[in-house]
């Protein structure tokens, strides 16, 4: 069982939806509690995977499977190449997590064509993990485009009124990006072979070991980079986002805030960044800039945003933009710090969502001046929105703290100092939007009288949150757990990273700091 | 004088057309039966088509099998060699038009065309993508041409009592004679130059005679020849024809024209580029680097702006065959035997695309436009599903043929060198997720306006959609065997 686990959760999603298709299509609540207890077995098989204590000692790749699949003599070789070691280990875990709760979520909101909705979600979920545990490009490459199609689908069959924009923008967009990033994965590959590489397909172990002209470097890691900046998104690609989001229905803006933006900084992670040490040297300095302008400009843009569901959107670009800092310090501190602030934002802004799907179930309105005094009528979802909204901001003892503070520590320590300076006001106008905003909603008078009717959560929507609140206060008061099981695999990366530059040889390798926090 | 017909017997070698003599054969049968069949009653004859099509794949796998031995048959003093270059286009014609004359049968009763000669023709012209594939001399490759060409004017203008049906038949004849003629006027020039019709021997002459290669006579016999192929295959500028054809035709016979007949030429071409053109490779790659980026960005271009969807893929096969070229440009094993896969996995998607366009039509009025698509994928849920398999294909996303397919020949590119080529593929194939995707977006984004004819499941045509599904996604996840085969089949 365990030398095929992630080979089983990956296929068992697929799995599950060609048998959903055999549930005849009237059969709603079947229909749902089925894709519900996929998902959740799914999950039951990918918790060992979080318990294994290899983790904390290992920063290799764990699970691997191998087999071949294309081979055609010397012209290339593909194969099915997989392995999770700790950076997509938390990444794999957040998508089996994220994806139960995003089905609950559906239990009424959709109501049109609920079976082509979960066969499209379980068909998602496939994708999101396929591409989490590639360890070979091209594999990388299917699985990335495979989650194109359902996203596409989800938001333009059941989306709100601008659907259709939303969803050709977010394909257009999307797959521009990777096919770029295709020639440059063919230039890399025929590269290593006419350097004399015997190739094992497009195994990025060995794609590690290549050493890259530095002229050709900067090309191929603007080509991958463009890609995983779409998908991040990083400013100015960002436009896609809030359409997208917005658009959306509620379990689509959920996983393609919590995981599939992920993809995007993951790509960096994994790829562009260990594949091309120089060309990221290189454009460091861009790179964060663009960093920062996202956290700002993300920032002012939430602001004055009167879609509550908008400005989670927007605020989505600012919090993006910590995590590539963090990511782009390249030391432990930055690394682990835009980690977490991966998960963070899948569970934080995964939760707004949520949130925001609540009132808009009961109100079909998101327009923050329809609101107002919410509290009085509804205390549970008041205390649950506050946790979370504290959460987004990054108040100490929450999660959203833990990340943020760390990235921005680990970029003030390395060369991007001025650039963590201007970005840790980012935090400051987080707080500024997100308070702003559940002031005009939850607090005051009941102005609207169509507010005075409003019911309080239900037992499916609280025990939809609990889990997400579990891990809000887990990762802000005790985030070793996770810590202790990325580092080794983040140790790795910075050697890889760092020890291959050729420009950057003239300084001595830092010694990687351990973190603490206890 | 008996001496040399008697040599020319004894190079007579029925083995090395059996494929195309089989299809002949049937045609002829077919012609026959079609007299004594009742007008409008003709399944029977579409299905005997069909056996003589298997029977045809059949022999052709046989000499498959057989190629180890020998790797090539010649026959009728070399003018045709059966080799795995030519019988791996054999499969493609005969998918083709496997593909091609399962759709028909119900949608031409239901367009009261219902006649026999319609499957002959579609025979013949089979045949003569075969002897255009396995020609070795121009003038079996011409014959080949005029075979196939003659049988698809007929066929373009088959609806003789609809004016856009005769007019595609008239325009194709016309502008086709007209290319032809530049093909034959090459042909001659290039006899004139070498003294031979053989292409290798052309090819060996000019490599033995470097000085040849840059005479005008030599250059305008090839860029005639060429134009000749060029417009059969419609690359930019020689595509004008395409979408008024495309779209007067009758959808299985557009269908089976951007698949089958456009294949044939492909292959004529690259056994005349890369044997009787080798020592001129310099010329005419940077000649089919300029023309695959036309073609593929002219294309898609026109693509964007069409709302008839027969007449988008009309422009969208345009820049199909733009793909290929880029494996053209190539010029190395990988992106010629990727050439060879494209074509095999554009005829799965491309037919299978314009089967379900004949089945949504309604009698008589079949041109299908985006706002007529509305809520298509609701109405009829297999077909929807089956529609989105192949746009994703054209798109060229994984898992599908088509994706496999660009990979191909794109990795030929970047193989070869030619990044900003791959670059500008894959740009355009961003383009074309536009207009492929506006098709989906009508499909499934927007609500139903008007009815669709309900016509319950024609037998044939679910054969051919699930044939070509099959084929779609087989090509596409498990791509292992045929790849091998196209690398096999590459002289």
């Amino acid at each position: 069982m365990s030398e095929h686990l992630l080979s089983i959760m990956t296929f068992l999603p697929i799995l599950g939806m060609a048998i959903l298709l055999l549930i005849p299509r009237e059969n709603d609540s079947l229909l749902k509690s089925f894709t519900l207890i996929v998902t959740l077995v799914t999950f039951a098989v990918s918790l060992p995977l979080a318990f294994n204590p290899v983790f904390t000692t290992d920063g290799g790749m764990q699970y691997k499977e191998f087999a071949s699949w294309i081979s055609v003599g010397d012209f290339f070789e593909m194969n099915y190449n997989v392995g999770i070691d700790g950076i997509s280990l938390w990444l794999v875990m957040l998508t089996t997590f994220i994806m139960p709760i995003a089905v609950l979520s559906t239990w009424q909101a959709v109501e049109k064509n609920i079976k082509g909705f979960m066969a499209l979600l379980l068909l998602l979920e496939t994708g999101m993990l396929g591409a989490f545990i590639s360890l070979d490009l091209f594999l990388f490459y299917i699985f990335w485009e495979l989650m194109l199609i359902p996203m596409y689908f989800l938001i333009g069959i059941w989306g709100g009124k601008n659907r259709i924009y939303a969803a050709v923008k977010f394909f257009i967009y999307t797959a521009v990006g990777s096919l770029l990033m295709l020639v440059a994965i063919l230039f890399v590959y025929y590269y290593a072979l006419q350097s004399g590489m015997k190739m094992d397909g497009f195994s990025i172990a060995q794609f590690y070991q290549l050493q890259v002209p530095a002229h050709a470097q900067l090309w191929l890691f603007l080509a991958f980079a463009f890609s995983f900046a779409i998908k991040v998104p990083m400013f100015p690609l960002h436009t896609w986002l809030p359409d997208a989001h917005t658009e959306a229905p509620t379990a689509g803006s959920v996983i393609l805030a919590a995981i599939l933006l992920k993809m995007g900084t993951y790509g960096f992670v994994r790829f562009a960044m260990p594949l091309f040490p120089d060309a990221l040297a290189t454009c460091m300095p861009y790179l964060a800039t663009l960093c920062v302008i996202g956290i700002i400009y993300g920032s002012l843009v939430a602001m004055v945003q009167t879609d509550v569901k908008k400005l989670v959107a927007y605020s989505s670009v600012a919090h993006l933009g910590f995590v590539m800092l963090g990511v782009f310090a390249l030391n432990l501190q930055g690394l682990t710090g835009g980690m977490i602030q991966m998960i963070n934002h899948g569970i934080s802004t995964g939760a707004l969502f949520l949130i925001v799907g609540f009132i808009y179930e009961r109100r079909h309105t998101r327009e923050i001046s329809e609101f107002g005094g919410l509290a009085k009528r509804m205390p549970i979802f008041t205390t649950i929105f506050l946790i979370i909204t504290f959460s987004s901001i990054g108040l100490p003892g929450t999660n959203g703290f833990v990340g943020e503070f760390l990235a921005l520590v680990g970029a003030f320590e390395s060369g991007l100092r001025w650039y963590a300076v201007v970005a840790t006001t980012g935090v400051i106008l987080a707080a500024v939007y997100m308070l702003w905003m559940f002031q005009r909603v939850m607090f005051g008078e009941i102005t609207n009288p169509k507010n005075a009717e409003l019911q309080d959560l239900n037992a499916r929507e609280i025990v939809l949150m609990i889990p997400l609140l579990v891990f809000v206060f887990w990762i802000g008061i005790y985030p070793n757990t996770f810590f202790s099981k990325m580092s080794p695999a983040l140790e790795n990366l910075i050697i890889q990273v760092k020890g291959k530059q050729q420009v950057a040889m003239v300084q001595p390798i830092e010694a990687p700091h351990h973190v603490e926090f206890k | 004088m008996e001496n040399l017909v008697q040599a020319a017997l004894a190079t007579v070698n029925y083995a090395a057309i059996m494929p195309s003599l089989i299809l002949t054969g049937f045609g002829m049968l077919l012609l026959l039966i079609g007299v004594f069949s009742k007008p409008g009653r003709t399944s029977h004859i579409a299905w005997i088509s069909i056996v003589g099509l298997i029977v045809a794949a059949v022999a052709s796998a046989q000499a498959w099998s057989a190629l180890g031995a020998t790797g090539v048959e010649f026959g009728f003093t070399n003018h045709v060699a059966q080799d795995g270059f030519a019988l791996f286009f054999n499969f493609i014609f005969l998918v083709s038009a496997a593909l091609t004359i399962l759709m028909s049968d119900d949608y031409l009763k239901r367009e009261g065309y219902a006649v026999g000669e319609y499957y002959a023709l579609i025979l013949f012209t089979t045949a003569g993508a075969m002897w255009m594939a396995s020609g070795t001399d121009m003038m079996t490759i011409f014959l080949g041409l005029e075979v196939l060409s003659i049988s698809l004017y007929v066929l373009a203008g088959f609806f003789r009592r609809d004016a856009r049906s005769n007019e595609a038949g008239l325009k194709y004849f016309l502008l086709g004679a007209f290319s032809t003629g530049f093909l034959l006027y090459g042909m001659a020039l290039l006899y004139g130059v070498v003294g031979t019709t053989n292409i290798a021997n052309l090819g060996m002459y000019l490599a033995a005679h470097k000085a040849l290669v840059t005479s005008p006579m030599t250059i305008a016999g090839m860029l005639l020849l060429l134009t000749g192929f060029l417009f059969k295959i419609a690359i930019v500028p020689f595509h004008m024809w395409t979408p008024d054809v495309y779209e007067g035709a009758p959808t299985p016979i557009t269908a089976f024209m951007s698949a089958g007949p456009k294949a044939a030429a492909i292959a004529a071409l690259l056994r005349f580029l890369l044997l009787g053109f080798d020592s001129m490779q310099a010329e005419w790659t940077a000649l089919f680097w300029v023309l695959a980026v036309l073609t593929m960005t002219v294309g898609n271009l026109l693509a964007i702006s069409q709302t008839n969807i027969k007449r988008m893929l009309a422009y969208s096969s345009v820049s199909h065959a733009g793909y290929a070229m880029v494996g053209i440009v190539a010029a190395n094993a990988i992106g010629m035997s990727g050439v060879l896969y494209y074509m095999l996995a554009y005829a799965f998607m491309n037919i299978g695309a314009f089967a379900v366009l004949a089945l949504a039509g309604k009698q008589g009025e079949e041109n299908l436009t985006l706002e007529g698509f509305a809520g298509f994928g609701y109405k009829r849920p297999f077909l929807g599903v089956a529609m989105c398999v192949f746009l994703f294909s054209l798109m060229g996303l994984p898992p599908t043929a088509g994706f496999a397919g660009k990979f191909y020949v794109f990795a030929g590119a970047v193989e070869a060198g030619y990044i900003w080529l791959a670059v500008i593929g894959v740009l355009n194939s961003a383009l074309s997720l536009y207009y492929y995707l506006r098709v989906m977006v009508s499909m499934y984004f927007r609500e139903p306006t008007e009815d669709f004819a309900w016509v319950s499941m024609p037998m044939g045509a679910m054969i051919c959609i699930i044939l070509a599904i099959a084929g779609v996604l087989y090509l596409g996840v498990l791509p292992q065997q045929v790849m091998e085969m196209a690398k096999t089949a590459m002289f």
